[in-house]
C-alpha cells in the first residue's frame, strides 16, 4: 500500500505509521460503533495515510460527507466530525446538532476532531452557538505533514501563501515548525538549517524556540538530514507563475492533481473489447493514482514532455517482446516461467496504456496554436524580451476573454520580470481587466498587489536582468531529451528556487551575496549542536541530505528539477523536499483571488 | 514500429526552435500511436481483467476512504437489523481487536518529557500512552482540560493553550498583565492561542485602548483583523481600520460589502455610497463608473424585459435574450447594446455611442466589440461601415484601429461568407500574413492577385492544384499565366 513511501533515501514510512497510530488512538477513545462525518476537503489527504480498513477495524461503520439540515439515520453509538477549523465549517455542524433528534434512544454522542489543530476560535464560536457542550471529546490531529511520496512531504494547507503573505497571519508558519520537529523526532536534529525570506526566519526560530521548551525533543537518533533549506515562496515568485512543461507538471497544469490522484476525461480509457464496440461509454472521470508506486511513471513524470513519447514507445516494444516471447515457449517449464511473469507483464500494459493515452490528450493541447503564443509570451517575458510594454498577447487574449486566471498569470509574470510595471502600462492592464471582467475585481488586482506579484515599478529600477545573468536563469542551449541542467523542466527557464538550492550545495551562497540582497527577506545558517555520538563521519562518496522546505508553495517542475539534481553523478546531494500546499500558477492566482459570489444566472 | 532506432532518436531530437514546440509533421503522433498501437494488440493475448489492484470505475481504489464514504452512505437501510450486535460489539471492541501499537505517535513526541524518547519497545510504548484514557469516557465533559490551578504565569498558560489546553484568562485583570500575555502569545507564534487571547481582550478591554495597544503590536493587529473579517464584524472592523487611519483598506473593504447584497436596487443605491471613499485616484474612478454602469444596466433592463414580453420588437422576437444585462461587466454591457441597440441615437442611456462616450471607452475595444456584435448578425453592413472613413475630399478608405488581420479573425469565428472575408483580408498589409489568411480561408481572389503582384509564376502555378477545376478561379489563373 505505501511501498513507494520507503523507496527513497529516508523513510518516510515512519512518518504514516506514527499518523496511523494516533488516528487508532482517538477512535479508540469514543467506545463504540462509530459514524465519521467529514470535511470533504480532508477525505483526501486523509487517505494517504490511512484506507477505510483502518477505521473499519475501530468500529468506523459509517461515513458521510459534512453538509447542512439532519445528519442521516445511521444506529451508531458516536457522531464523529472530523474538521478543518473553519467557522464556516462550524455552523455546519451546529445545524447538524440542533436538528437532531432529542427523543431517539439510544442518545448518539458527538465528537470533535480538528484537522490540523484544534481552534479556539471555532470552540468560543460553537459556544456562542449553545452547542459546544454536546461534544464530549474534542481533540486535534496534527496532520501537519503528510507523506505523499518517498521524496515528498505537504501541509496541504490551501491558504498558507494567502495567510503567510497577504493577511500576515502566521499560524501555518507554527505548524510548519511543529511538522518539522515531528519530522526532527523521527529522523534525528537537523545540523545545518539555511533559509531566505521572512517566513523562512520566522520558521527557524520557532524550531529553536521549540527545541529549547521542550527538552523532549531531543533524542538520541542519528540524524538522516543534514541540512534544512526554508526557502519564501515569494523570494521567487516568477518559477509558478510559468507553465510547467514536464510530464507531471503539465497533467497537474491541465487536470488539476489532487492528493496524488488525477481526474481524466473518460473518452481515451475506454476499454474496447471485442464484440462491444462503442456501446457503454463511460461518462464518470476516470480517476487515477499517480505516484512512485508505477514504475513507468516515476520513469517519466519528470521529464520534459518533449521527451515522453520516446520513453513510451520503447517501452511498447519491450513489452511487445516480451508478449512475443509466449511463441518460443516450447516446454513445459518455458511455459511456466511465461505464465508466472504474465501478472507483471499486465501491470505494465496497463499503465503504458495510462499513460499512452494521457499522453495524447495533453499532446491535444500542446500542439494547439493558443498554447505555443501563451508559451511565446511567457518565454520571451522570462529572457527579458519587452518586459516594459503593454504586451499584444494579452491584450488580445483579453479581447477575446480568455480566462481571467490566465490574464493574471501572464500579467503577473511580466511584472515580476520586470521587478514592476511602469505605471502606465499597470493602469492600463488593470483597466482593461475590470472593463472586460466586471469591476469588483478590483478586490482581485488590490491583493495581487499586495503579495507584490503585480505592482508598479519603483525607483525606475529593475533587477530581474541582474538576477537572471547572475543566477543563469534562462538557458538558450536546453535539451529537453538529455537535460544537463534544471532549466529543461520549463523549457529554457531554470526555476529560480531551485537554482538557489543548487547553488547552495556548490559553491555556496557567499558566491552570490550581491543577488541575495536584491530578492527580500533575509538569508542566514543556523547550526543545532548534536551530541558527539552522533556527529556523522561521512564516508566517503556519500552523498549528503538536504530538505528544502517551501514556504508558501512547490510545483512539480520544481520538484522535478530537485530530482534531477538528486540524480546527478557527482552532485553529491540528494533532496527530500517539504511545502506547505502542492501548487501551480492556477490554483495559487486563485488562491489569491477574492472570493466572489457566484453569478446570479 | 519498423521505424530504425537511430531514425527515431533523430526524430525526437529535431526540434526546430530552441524552446517547447513540436514539429508540424503529420506524424508527430506517430510514437504515441505507436504505443497506443502496442498497447491494443496485446489486449487480444491477455486477460481481460486488467484490475490488479481493486479499482472502481472512478479509479477510487475499493476500501479507500472515499470510495467508502459512497458505500457506507448508501448501505446505511441495513443498519437497523445490526443494532444490537453493534451495541454488543462496542463493549467487547478491544478484546475484539487487539491494539496495534507502532512505535511513534505523533502527540508522543510532544509530551515534552525529560526521558529521551525510544519508542523502540513494547512496554515504553504502553507506559508512555498510559496517560491517555483507554476506559470510556461518556456524557462528562473533559475534566482533565479543566484548569483549576489559577497562578499559572502568562508564559505557562500560552504554553498551556498551545498544547491544547483550556485555560482561564479571567484572572488577567490589569492591562499590564494583559498585554504580557497577549506579547507571550505572539512570541509563540500560534495564531490559534493569539486569536484566542485577542478575543479575551476584545471582550474586556475598552475599544480604544485595545486599538491603541495593537497599533504598537503589528503581528496581533493582523490577526485581529483576519479575525474580524472571517467572523464578519464589519463595523468593528472599519472603526479599526479608520484609527490606524488605513483609510484606503476601510474603503475597500466597505466596497467589497456590495457583492453580498442582492437586491439590484440596494446595491446601486450601496455603491453609490462608496462614491466618496478614500480610494486611491485610480480606483475612485473605477468605483464611480461601477456605480453608474449599473445605474444604467437597471433602466436598460427594465426598457428591454418590457420590449421583450410585449413582442413587438424583432430583434428581441429573433434573438431572444439570454440572460439579464444586470451585473454585468462594462465590455459585455457595450456588446449587448451593439447587439440589440445599435441603431439608436446617442441621446438614450442603451445606445453603443453613448456607452462609448460615457465611459470613455477606447476605439480599439470599441471596434472590437461592435465587430463581433455585429458579425454575429451577420450585419456586414453595418460591420463595412465600420472601417469606412470619408477625407475631407469625400474619398472613402478603410482604416481599422485593430489590424485587418484581426478583423478577418472576429469574422471567420462568426462564419462570414467568403465574399465578405476577402474583402478584409485583402486590406491587410503584410503580404506574407496576407497570403497566409487568404490561403488558410481559400480566399482564392486574394492569394492569385498578390502572386500576381509579387510576379510569382512558380507559386501561382502551384496554386492551381487549390482551385477547383474549371471553375473561374482556375480561369483567372490560367490568363494570367499566358501574359
Amino acid at each position: 500500500m505505501a511501498a513507494h513511501l520507503s523507496s527513497g533515501r529516508v523513510n518516510l514510512t515512519a512518518l504514516r505509521e506514527a499518523g496511523r497510530r494516533e488516528l487508532r488512538e482517538f477512535l479508540d477513545k469514543c467506545a463504540g460503533s462509530k459514524a465519521i462525518v467529514w470535511d470533504e476537503y480532508l477525505t483526501g489527504p486523509f487517505g494517504l495515510i490511512a484506507q477505510y480498513s483502518l477505521l473499519k477495524e475501530h468500529e468506523v461503520e459509517k461515513m458521510f460527507t459534512l453538509k447542512p439540515g439532519r445528519l442521516p439515520q445511521a444506529d451508531v453509538k458516536n457522531i464523529i466530525f472530523f474538521v478543518r477549523p473553519r467557522l464556516e465549517l462550524m455552523d455546519i455542524i451546529t445545524d447538524n446538532v440542533l436538528r437532531e433528534d432529542r427523543g431517539r434512544s439510544p442518545q448518539r454522542d458527538f465528537h470533535i476532531l480538528f484537522v490540523p489543530r484544534r481552534s479556539l476560535l471555532c470552540e468560543q464560536w460553537l459556544k456562542e452557538q449553545g452547542v459546544l457542550g454536546s461534544f464530549i471529546h474534542r481533540e486535534q490531529y496534527s496532520l501537519d505533514l503528510i507523506p505523499f511520496d518517498g521524496d515528498l512531504l505537504s501541509m496541504e494547507s490551501e491558504s498558507a501563501f494567502k495567510e503567510c503573505y497577504l493577511e500576515s497571519d502566521q499560524t501555518s508558519l507554527y505548524h510548519a515548525a511543529k511538522g518539522l520537529m515531528t519530522l526532527q523526532a523521527l529522523y534525528g536534529t537537523i545540523p545545518q538549517i539555511f533559509g531566505k525570506g521572512e517566513c523562512a526566519r520566522h520558521v527557524a526560530n520557532m524550531m529553536i524556540r521549540m527545541k529549547r521548551e521542550f527538552p523532549g525533543s531531543q533524542n538520541s537518533i542519528f540524524p538522516v538530514f543534514d541540512t534544512l533549506l526554508l526557502l519564501d515562496r515569494n523570494v521567487d515568485l516568477l518559477t509558478p507563475l510559468a507553465t510547467q512543461l514536464t510530464y507531471e507538471g503539465l497533467i497537474d497544469e491541465i487536470y488539476g492533481i489532487q492528493n496524488t490522484y488525477v481526474k481524466l476525461p473518460p473518452e481515451k480509457f475506454a476499454l474496447k473489447k471485442q464484440g462491444e464496440g462503442g456501446k457503454d461509454l463511460p461518462t464518470e472521470p476516470k480517476k487515477l493514482q499517480l505516484n512512485s508506486a508505477e514504475e513507468l511513471y516515476a520513469e517519466i513524470r519528470d521529464k520534459n514532455f518533449n521527451a515522453v513519447g520516446s520513453v513510451l514507445s520503447k517501452k511498447a516494444k519491450i513489452i511487445s517482446a516480451a508478449f512475443e516471447e509466449r511463441h518460443h515457449a516450447k516446454t513445459v517449464g518455458e511455459i511456466k516461467q511465461f505464465v508466472s511473469q504474465l501478472p507483471h507483464m499486465q501491470a505494465a500494459r496497463s499503465s503504458l496504456a495510462n499513460h499512452t493515452s494521457i499522453a495524447e490528450l495533453i499532446k491535444d493541447i500542446t500542439t494547439s496554436e493558443d498554447f505555443f503564443d501563451n508559451l511565446t509570451v511567457e518565454q520571451e517575458f522570462m529572457s527579458g524580451i519587452d518586459t516594459d510594454k503593454v504586451n499584444n498577447y494579452i491584450e488580445d487574449c483579453i479581447a477575446q476573454k480568455h480566462p481571467l486566471i490566465k490574464i493574471l498569470r501572464l500579467v503577473c509574470l511580466q511584472s515580476v520580470c520586470n521587478s514592476g510595471l511602469k505605471q502606465k502600462v499597470l493602469d492600463h492592464y488593470k483597466r482593461e481587466i475590470i472593463q472586460t471582467y466586471g469591476y469588483e475585481h478590483i478586490l482581485t488586482l488590490n491583493n495581487l498587489e499586495k503579495a507584490g506579484l503585480l505592482k508598479p515599478q519603483t525607483g525606475g529600477r529593475n533587477n530581474y536582468p541582474m538576477i537572471r545573468k547572475t543566477l543563469r536563469l534562462w538557458m538558450d542551449d536546453v535539451n529537453e531529451q538529455n537535460p544537463n541542467d534544471i532549466s529543461y523542466v520549463y523549457s529554457g527557464y531554470a526555476p529560480l528556487s531551485v537554482r538557489l538550492a543548487q547553488l547552495l550545495a556548490r559553491p555556496g551562497w557567499r558566491s552570490i551575496e550581491e543577488v541575495l540582497k536584491m530578492l527580500p527577506g533575509p538569508h542566514f545558517e543556523e547550526r543545532q549542536q548534536l551530541p558527539t555520538g552522533l556527529q556523522k563521519k561521512r564516508q566517503h562518496g556519500e552523498n549528503r541530505v538536504t530538505l528544502v522546505f517551501f514556504l508558501g508553495g512547490v510545483t512539480y517542475a520544481e520538484i522535478a528539477a530537485l530530482r534531477f539534481l538528486s540524480q546527478m553523478e557527482d552532485g553529491g546531494t540528494e533532496y527530500v523536499i517539504a511545502t506547505t500546499k502542492l501548487i501551480n500558477g492556477t490554483s495559487w492566482i486563485k488562491s489569491l483571488m477574492e472570493k466572489l459570489e457566484p453569478a446570479p444566472f | 514500429m519498423s521505424r530504425a532506432r537511430a531514425d527515431e532518436e533523430e526524430y525526437w531530437h529535431s526540434s526546430k526552435f530552441r524552446a517547447f514546440t513540436f514539429d508540424d509533421e503529420d506524424d508527430e503522433l506517430s510514437q504515441l500511436k505507436e504505443s497506443k498501437r502496442a498497447v491494443n494488440s496485446l489486449r487480444d493475448i491477455v486477460d481481460d481483467d486488467d484490475d490488479l489492484e481493486r479499482v472502481s470505475w472512478s479509479g477510487e481504489p475499493v476500501g479507500s476512504i472515499s470510495w467508502s464514504i459512497k458505500e457506507t452512505a448508501s448501505s446505511s437501510a441495513s443498519s437497523l437489523e445490526g443494532r444490537d450486535s453493534n451495541l454488543q460489539k462496542g463493549s467487547s471492541s478491544y478484546a475484539a481487536f487487539p491494539k496495534q501499537v507502532s512505535s511513534y505517535s505523533l502527540s508522543s513526541l510532544f509530551k515534552g518529557r525529560n526521558k529521551l524518547p525510544s519508542f523502540q519497545s513494547l512496554s515504553d510504548a504502553l507506559s508512555d500512552t498510559g496517560v491517555k484514557n483507554y476506559a470510556p469516557e461518556l456524557r462528562r465533559p473533559k475534566a482533565e482540560y479543566k484548569d483549576y490551578s489559577s497562578d499559572w504565569s502568562p508564559k505557562d498558560t500560552v504554553r498551556r493553550m498551545q498544547r491544547g489546553k483550556v485555560c482561564s484568562l479571567e484572572r488577567f485583570r490589569s492591562l499590564q498583565d494583559k498585554l504580557v500575555l497577549l506579547d507571550e502569545a505572539v512570541a509563540g507564534h500560534d495564531g490559534n492561542v493569539i486569536t484566542a487571547v485577542l478575543i479575551f481582550l476584545k471582550r474586556t478591554l475598552r475599544r480604544e485602548i485595545l486599538f491603541r495597544e495593537l497599533e504598537v503590536r503589528q503581528v496581533a493587529l493582523c490577526h485581529l483583523i483576519h479575525f474580524l473579517k472571517e467572523t464578519g464584524e464589519q463595523k468593528l472592523l472599519l472603526d479599526l481600520l479608520r484609527f490606524l487611519d488605513r483609510t484606503e483598506e476601510v474603503a475597500l473593504s466597505q466596497y467589497r460589502e456590495h457583492l453580498n447584497i442582492q437586491d439590484v436596487e440596494k446595491r446601486r443605491e450601496f455603491l453609490k455610497g462608496c462614491i466618496g471613499l478614500p480610494f486611491s485616484a485610480e480606483d475612485t474612478s473605477h468605483i464611480q463608473d461601477h456605480y453608474t454602469l449599473l445605474e444604467r444596466q437597471i433602466i436598460i433592463e427594465a426598457n428591454d424585459r418590457r420590449l421583450e414580453t410585449a413582442g413587438q420588437s424583432e430583434i428581441f422576437r429573433k434573438y431572444p435574450r439570454k440572460a439579464s444585462i444586470l451585473n454585468m461587466p462594462l465590455v459585455t454591457t457595450l456588446f449587448y447594446s451593439c447587439f440589440y441597440h445599435y441603431t439608436e441615437a446617442e441621446g438614450t442611456f442603451s445606445s453603443p455611442t453613448n456607452l462609448k462616450k460615457t465611459f470613455k471607452i477606447p476605439d480599439k475595444q470599441y471596434v472590437l466589440t461592435a465587430l463581433a456584435a455585429r458579425a454575429k448578425l451577420r450585419a456586414w453592413d453595418d460591420v463595412d461601415a465600420l472601417f469606412t472613413t470619408k477625407n475631407w475630399l469625400g474619398y472613402t478608405k478603410k482604416k481599422a484601429p485593430i489590424g485587418f488581420h484581426r478583423v478577418v479573425e472576429i469574422l471567420q469565428r462568426n462564419n462570414a461568407p467568403v465574399q465578405v472575408l476577402q474583402e478584409y483580408v485583402r486590406l491587410v498589409e503584410d503580404v506574407e500574413s496576407r497570403l497566409n489568411l487568404a490561403t488558410k480561408y481559400k480566399c482564392h481572389d486574394v492569394v492569385i492577385e498578390t502572386y500576381r503582384d509579387l510576379k510569382d509564376r512558380i507559386q501561382l502555378t502551384a496554386y492551381k492544384c487549390k482551385v477547383e477545376r474549371g471553375s473561374a478561379d482556375e480561369e483567372k489563373i490560367n490568363s494570367i499565366l499566358n501574359n
